[in-house]
This record gives structure tokens, sequence and C-alpha cells, in this order.
């Protein structure tokens, strides 16, 4: 019964609550096409939010995943582009995603390392590497196969499958497998966890991994959208992504939310994003709503856990 | 003061001057090394431009230091110099305040903001992260919402004089900075508020339990750091003659990694403002001399990657030996 007021549930509400009032207000939002370009334009961040789910739940952060999504997606329109099988420009980009995380998940768990401390190193290398070695050139005639986003299943849009796979795939494996439920108890108290016998750094370094898949799986949506890649970072990504799991009920603190919430939340801010302009407030208020939102949701997220707390039980 | 306030000031300094010690040998290898590379590069005319430009990163790493040194953390500093850098064109072009009266409102803006950052991390109890990355995205957005993308010019030919003037030969904002990095470093060394800055980084129930004012300290600090943000962006706006609502983008990064370079503990309980310096010019001169030497401006951003993560590496393997 609990579960009816969780996160979830609450959000859901809004994601429909929202479409209802901004078209009663103008008509227009639920046009099939805005809908439409809302789900697509926003799948990627929902796929990356939740591996950032992941490594926020066992207690970690990390702020390079835009800078790695802008390099994916520059290495996989540039591999497209260099004649390289589709197949290739697909999954090289996945492989290097856990590459770089599983090597940033190596540092922080078995060097100790803060993640802050290292993403935040990450995030300067990827973001200068990829100006310094593109020179900010835009990546055009990209092969009419590699746009994998532009396909269907059964009549379904990739970018909207992919979506809905990563973030069912994810919370069924993080909710019901002893190894999704490792990184809860990681992030919850690692020391308790290693005394259950899960092994905290193992953990670490598998979260750090996955989130890398998600993060390649996600520039692949985001660079098979594109008719024009620019190979430049897209600015402020992480916070979007961050900003999705932590109003999706992921806790920051560790241990706490499910990826259903962070793909919800992914919806509910490319919604909100889009409502403003359809109730014409200047596009230039956006960055500030969601700002306000993050803060409103952190901030209530703290005070109930408190009150459970104050009811003596906890989670 | 109880034990655990005292303890790791005891240790502190062992590795602490060991780690110090390592970056300003680097630091002056650098030097010579960028020095002999190019004939421009060890003059007084360019070391002093790089002092210039250092300014606005360096009045915010003070403050941040004692932030991070308080185990905490402010990822909004880039937002509020934005933020703080639209206040003062607007309540001056748009509000029509005076020019002084527009710097003074641009920093009470500056320090409302860390306050608000302060506030909710010691009354609400948000973790600092959170905290200043939710702040981070209002900030800016208040900044770009405020000012819909118009940027504000023609100020007065004194109002420069803060961000291109010299006073003897050096320039204004350089003198500014040290000032402050001399009251920062005789605040943190040799008064009750720095110490209990460290007792608070290295056991916070301790601190408590000593009867020392936490929260209210670490109140302070983070209504510091908006202050010296807001500072920053007055300096920057009267360096680069505008006023944008992407001010600061980024500085976050830059100031964490001057701190976190100089040898504080992103942990909380250890570092200096010495270090914070050293951090501090060293970054600038990385920057400066790779340039000078034809390396790309983009390119000096992954070497500071490079050197954030691999300071960080040698100084945690060096703490745990002395453990």
């Amino acid at each position: 019964l609990r579960r009816f007021a969780s996160q979830e549930a609450l959000l859901a509400i809004a994601v429909i609550g929202l479409a209802v009032v901004v078209g009663f207000v103008n008509p227009r939002f639920l046009a099939t096409r805005n809908l439409a370009d809302i789900l697509l334009g926003n799948a990627y961040i929902a796929v990356a939010a939740v591996g950032m789910s992941m490594v926020i739940i066992s207690g970690n952060i990390d702020i390079s995943v835009g800078a790695l999504i802008g390099v994916l997606a520059t290495i996989s329109g540039s591999l497209a582009v260099a004649g390289a099988p589709v197949l290739v420009a697909w999954l090289v980009p996945l492989a290097l995603g856990v590459a770089i995380m599983a090597a940033q998940g190596a540092i922080v768990a078995y060097l100790r390392i803060p993640a802050i401390v290292v993403t935040l190193g990450m995030l300067s290398i990827l973001k200068g590497g990829l100006i310094s070695v593109t020179g900010g050139k835009w990546i055009t005639d990209l092969p009419q196969s590699f746009h994998l986003a532009d396909l269907s299943v059964l009549g379904a849009p990739m970018p909207v499958v992919i979506m809905a796979l990563a973030t069912a795939f994810a919370a069924v494996w993080m909710r019901y497998s002893p190894s999704g439920r490792a990184i809860y108890a990681t992030g919850g108290n690692a020391e308790a966890a290693r005394l259950c016998g899960v092994d905290p750094q193992r953990t670490v370094l598998m979260v750090f991994a996955l989130h890398g898949l998600f993060a390649g799986l996600a520039s692949l949506v985001y660079a098979t959208q594109l008719r024009v890649i620019q190979s430049t970072t897209p600015s402020g990504l992480e916070l979007t992504v961050i900003t999705a799991s932590v109003v999706g009920g992921v806790s920051i603190l560790g241990g706490v939310g499910t990826d259903v919430g962070s793909t919800l939340a992914a919806i509910l801010i490319a919604e909100i994003t889009s409502a403003l302009v359809f109730i014409n407030v200047s596009p230039y208020w956006t960055d500030a709503v969601r700002g306000g939102l993050i803060l409103a949701t952190v901030i209530a997220d703290i005070l109930r856990r408190q009150r459970r707390a104050a009811r003596g039980w906890k989670k | 003061m109880s034990v655990a306030a005292q303890a790791p000031v005891r240790r502190a300094p062992r590795w602490l001057a060991r780690h110090e010690t390592l970056l300003t040998i680097i630091l002056v290898i650098a030097l010579i090394g960028l020095g002999a590379f190019n004939d421009r590069f060890l003059t007084l005319d360019n070391l002093l431009n790089q002092g210039r430009l250092m300014t606005e990163i360096g009045l915010i790493a003070l403050p941040m230091t004692f932030v991070i040194i308080t185990g905490g953390i402010d990822l909004s500093v880039g937002a509020i110099v934005g933020l703080c850098a639209i206040m003062l064109g607007y309540s001056w072009k748009t509000f029509g305040f005076p020019l002084p009266l527009a710097i003074v409102f641009a920093l009470a803006v500056g320090g409302l903001a860390g306050f608000v950052n302060g506030l909710v991390i010691t009354r609400v109890k948000v973790p600092p992260l959170i905290m200043t990355i939710a702040t981070l995205a209002l900030y800016r957005g208040l900044a770009e919402g405020v000012s819909q993308a118009h940027s504000v010019r023609g100020y007065p030919e004194w109002f420069y004089i803060m961000g291109q003037g010299d006073v003897f030969g050096v320039p204004t904002q350089l003198l500014v900075l040290i000032a402050a990095i001399v009251v920062a470093g005789v605040a943190l060394d040799r008064t009750t508020f720095g110490r209990t800055l460290y007792a608070i980084g290295a056991n916070e129930t301790a601190a408590r339990f000593s009867a020392l004012p936490v929260d209210r300290v670490k109140l302070t600090v983070y209504t510091l750091s908006g202050l010296a943000s807001g500072f920053a962006a007055f300096v920057l706006v009267s360096r680069v003659t505008t006023t944008r609502m992407d001010m600061g983008m980024g500085y976050e990064l830059d100031v964490i990694a001057a701190v976190v370079l100089g040898g504080t503990s992103i942990f909380g309980g250890s570092g200096t403002i010495w270090g914070t310096v050293i951090g501090l010019v060293m970054i600038q001169l990385l920057k400066n001399g790779l340039a000078l030497t034809g390396v790309k401006g983009d390119a000096t951003i992954v070497v500071i990657g490079v050197a954030l993560i691999v300071s960080v590496l040698i100084a945690s393997s060096l703490q745990r030996r002395c453990d």
C-alpha cells in the first residue's frame, strides 16, 4: 500500500496532471507531435539517469557524464562518417563508456579517492580533450543507416524503446538480483554491507561500469537522432541527469531510490520545459524553475526521512 | 578544545608540509622549464598579467578552502558569480541604482545566496554537495531569467579601476587578492574561528560535544563563499567591461581544483591557505606557460584534470603512509 504514496506514483501523477493542466491552457501542448517530441528529445537523458541513479544509490556521484556523452557521440559519429560499419559505430561508444567509467570506478573504489574529485578531473580531461582534438568541428554527412534513433519497433520509436527497456531491465535487476541489492546495501551502509558478505569495492566498480554502459547507450540515442553532431560537450547535461535522479527520489545520502523514478522525473522535467514555452514563459526561466524544483524535492526528501527517523524506523 | 579537535592539527602538518614542499618543488621546476621554453613567460609583465587573470578564482578559492576544511563543498560559486554580475548590471541600468550602490547590492546578493546555502545545509541538513548542485541550477537560472540573455555594458571609466587599473604598477585586483590571502591565512591559522573549522572537519560530532558553535560557523563559511563570489563578480565585470548571464560558468571546477591541488583534503579536517595559493598559482602558470609554448587553451584543461587526479592520488597515498 505504501508503494502508492511513493515518489514514483507522485511523479506519474505529476506527469499526467501537468499535461492536463497545460493542455487546458493551451490545447496545442497535447498534440501528438509535441508529446512525441518531448519523449524523443529527452529519452537519452532518462537512459543516462538510469546509470546515474545506480551511482548515487551506491553513495557516489558522477559529474563527468555530460562530457562523456559528448565525447562518445562524437566518436560514434566520426566512425560512421569515416566509413566504419554501422555496427562498429554503435558498439564502440558502449565499450568506451564502460572502459572510462570502470577506470573511474576503480580509482574511487580501490584507491579511495572521492568520486567528486575523480569525476571532476575526468570532466576536465574529456571536455578539454574533445575540443582540442576536434577543434569544435561539426560532423555532417552521417550515413543514412547510422540513424538508429529513426528506426522503430512495432510502431514505437527506438529512443522510447531503449528508454523503456533500459529502465525496466535495471529496475528488475536492482530489485531482485543479489548484485542489484548489493548496490543498495553498499550505499546504505558500506560497513554493514561488508559484514553481510557484500564486497562494497567490487560493487562500486560494477556500478560505475554499468553507468558507463548506460552513458554509452544514451550517447547512442543522442547521436543517432542528430543530423549534425556538434562535437562539443552538451553544457550542463550532467546537471540535468543528476536532477532527474534526485527528483526521481534517489537519495543522495545513498541506499534509496529506483530508476523508474528517475525516468519519470526525466520525462517530467522535459514536460515542464516544454510547458513553459506553451504558456508563454520565456525559456530563460527554465533553469530557474528546474533549480527550484530540485531544491524543493531535495528538501522534501530530507524532511520526510527525518520525520520517519523520528518515528523510529528507517527507510 | 578536546583531543579530537587537536589530534588532526598535530598530525596534519607533517604530511601537509610534505605535500606543500612537493608542490612548491613542482612549481619551481615547471617555472624554470616553461621559462626555458619561452622567453616571454618569465617576464614581470606576463607574471603580473597572470596575477590579474587569476584573481577571480583566487578570491573564491580562499573561502572554498574554509568550506572544504569543514568537510563541505560549494558547487554554486560559479552560478553566484553569474547572478551577482547580472544583479550589478541590472540594478544599475534597469533599476537606476547609482553604480556604487549597485556594487554593494551585488555583494549583498552574493552574501544572501551563500547564506541560503548555509541555512539549508545547517538547518535542514541537506548534504552540501546536493544543496549547492541545486542552487547552482537555481542561481544560474535566476541570472538567465532576470537578464533574458541581454548584456549590460557602457560602465563609467572609474568602474574599470578594479579590473584594469594598476596601483604602483601592480594590478589593483592582485593587491586585493594578496590582502584577502593574508586575512584568510591569519583567520584560519590564528583565530578560534579558524581552528573551529578544522575541528568540525575532523569530527563534527566531537566538535558539537565540545560546545563549538558548529552551525553558526558553517553558516558563516557558506555566506563568506557567496560574498567572495559576489566580489569576484565585481572584479570580473570590471575587467571584461561587460555583464553577461554566463559569467563564472565552470568556475566551481577551477576553484575546487586549486584548493584540492593545494593539499586540502576533500574529506575535511586539513588544509592551508598557503597550499591553496600554490595550487592557484600553479594552475594559472601551467595554463599560461602551456599556452605560450603553443598548446591550445582547451588542451590545458586536460592537463589540469590530470594534475588534479594525480595530485590527490599522491596526497592520499602519502597520507596513508603517515597514518
